[in-house]
């Protein structure tokens, strides 16, 4: 398919999504209540605004460095939960919650963008000269397991059910009551991530060549690495820091979607970052409109709706080659 | 334009694996590196592609050292063909082939008019080209081994260097290969390439290396090289020489030296 094609396509789906992420919830806010007196614009401009643009913010980021892990790591099982950012921005929100009490947006997204900016730092030192990907994923796990077992001591000694609750939030990811305070803060972060992952295209595309070949072909692995940790440090650490953990995003839109661009990386990058801004609005929209009091959580949203849709994709195409 | 290595000595870990190996290799011409396994010679072509740092010594491309050449120069200049011809996702095989044009790509930049006329040219010498449109996976082995091949000539390199490129391959495509090695040959490359096989490499190769233990045993002209007492040396094997329809000698194993 026509590359142009497909990313204006996949465009147009985020912003027709945007609209309905806009219009959908427990009141639905038709078109023609738009920029007019109408009390229910507020609900729109004050909560679903800036829930819809993080949503969007973090499908991207989500997906962009899905597909980037992908390709770094030549293996169609990676998401940005192996690099253990996740859990580690998710381990410092939940350490703000519980040491210090913490409820403001701004210091609990403070100490989980420094845990994964450290968590980056000790990824970095140790893969540091190995240059192989095997030692990245070892690191990784070794820091997603550490994040995940400081976070279960954490709420362990938990003082109240408060804070529980307050840290099963973290865990699931939910863009609830989310304002522009929360936008202002992570979106920078995002951005800068974003873009650092998407000068990673031509050297993933040489890696399909192996390490070797890459190498002589002129990339730097070295510099590779570092753009793939800072640029998804900086991007998955600051969604995490303003939602939580979501996962399977970075894992499905680029299987979503590679069928459609082919197998290249680098042809994979800006559709997966448009497709996980889609995938995120549509789910978001759709937990709210779930019945009882509370919503449905997006993490949980996300896993219910994308582990059958994933089985499906995976038997029918089996014997496909994209595999 | 010349490529050698001077006293060169590298290590893996803290084997020593090449010890104080000095040669020159000559452009337009085939040279083989033999040697038994782990005889360094995997570690010798790579060090000369720029992969491996040397402890002591230095490659030279044209009497200037190799780690003082921009790694993007150096990727124009020398094309290697790794021993490992997998591709890990199912890419096209213009797209392979177009990844060889990279050292030469402008970042951002859409391929020009020379990386289109340089993917056209690899694509062709290495009969390729009703193989363009199809996906690496649905390839046969000899077709990926070409299609590799292909990739590495669309970068137009000086130097070819191939680890054991013929691995893996039939007897008729082994042979497809090392003919299409020695027309590049011709056409001025300087082709390096590291092979298992005597025979293969008295019918392919100019200029034959043989190591032994990470030292040059013997390094001239194949027919002086792949005689009885450098191939004792290096080898432990006793060859009998039979001479081809060409009037070339081949070297055939025939049992162990005493």
């Amino acid at each position: 398919m026509n590359r142009l094609f497909l990313n204006l396509s996949l465009l147009l789906l985020v912003a027709l999504l945007f609209a309905a992420s806009l219009m959908a919830g427990k009141a639905w806010v038709p078109f023609d209540a738009w920029f007019s007196a109408d009390p229910r614009w507020w609900i729109i401009a004050e909560l679903r605004f800036p829930r819809a643009i993080l949503g969007t913010a973090i499908g991207a980021a989500l997906g962009l460095s899905g597909a980037v892990l992908q390709g770094y790591l030549r293996n169609p099982l990676a998401d940005p939960a192996v690099l253990g950012i996740s859990s580690s921005a998710a381990l410092g929100a939940v350490a703000s919650i519980v040491l210090f009490a913490a409820t403001a947006p701004l210091v609990i997204f403070c100490v989980a963008m420094i845990v994964a900016c450290a968590s980056m730092l000790l990824l970095a030192a140790l893969a540091w000269r190995s240059e192989g990907a095997v030692a990245f994923i070892l690191a990784g796990t070794v820091l997603a397991s550490l994040s995940a077992a400081l976070t279960a001591f954490l709420i362990s000694v938990a003082p109240n059910p408060w804070m529980t609750a307050e840290i099963i939030d973290w865990l699931m990811g939910a863009l609830t009551d989310r304002s522009f305070g929360e936008v202002q803060l992570a979106l920078p972060f995002i951005a800068l991530g974003c873009a650092l992952l998407l000068f990673t295209g031509r050297s993933l595309d040489a890696l399909t060549l192996g390490e070797d070949a890459a190498r002589s072909l002129g990339v730097r692995l070295g510099v590779v690495q570092m753009l793939v940790v800072l640029g998804t440090g900086l991007a998955v650490g600051a969604s995490v820091a303003v939602t939580g953990i979501v996962g399977f995003v970075g894992l499905i839109v680029p299987h979503l979607l590679r069928p459609l661009t082919g197998a290249r990386p680098s042809a994979l990058l800006l559709p997966s970052a448009l497709g996980g801004a889609a995938l995120v609005l549509a789910a978001d929209s759709l937990v709210r409109l779930s019945p009882g009091a509370s919503e449905v959580r997006l993490g949980i949203a996300m896993a219910l709706i994308g582990t059958p849709f994933f089985f499906v994709l995976l038997l029918k195409g089996r014997r496909a080659s994209w595999i | 334009m010349d490529l050698s290595v001077t006293d060169l000595s590298v290590s893996l870990g803290h084997r020593r694996v090449l010890d104080s190996v000095t040669a020159e290799f000559r452009p337009a011409r085939v040279t083989a590196i033999l040697g038994a396994n782990g005889s360094g010679k995997s570690t010798l072509i790579r060090t000369m592609a720029g992969l491996l740092d040397p402890d002591r010594g230095h490659v030279r491309l044209d009497r200037r050292y190799l780690n003082r050449i921009s790694v993007r120069e150096r990727a124009q200049l020398l094309g290697y063909l790794p021993q490992d011809a997998s591709v890990h996702w199912n890419v096209g095989v213009r797209e392979v082939v177009a990844l060889g044009r990279l050292p030469h790509r402008s970042p951002f930049a859409g391929p020009s008019q020379a990386d289109a006329m340089a993917i056209g040219a690899a694509l062709a010498a290495t009969n390729t080209n009703h193989l363009a449109e199809r996906d690496m996976h649905a390839l046969s082995g000899g077709e990926r081994a070409r299609v590799l091949l292909a990739r590495v000539l669309a970068g137009e390199p000086q130097w070819l260097l191939a680890d054991e490129p013929l691995a893996s391959l039939d007897p008729v495509h082994q042979l497809g290969l090392l003919d299409q090695l020695r027309t590049l040959a011709a056409g001025g490359m300087g082709v390096v390439i590291v092979l298992h096989d005597l025979i293969q490499a008295a019918r392919a190769a100019d200029d034959v290396l043989l190591l032994k233990g990470g030292r040059v045993v013997a390094f001239g002209p194949a027919r002086e090289a792949l005689a009885h007492q450098p191939l004792r040396d290096a080898f432990g094997v006793e060859v009998m020489v039979v001479p081809d329809e060409q009037g070339r000698l081949l070297p055939v194993p025939i049992g162990l030296s005493a």
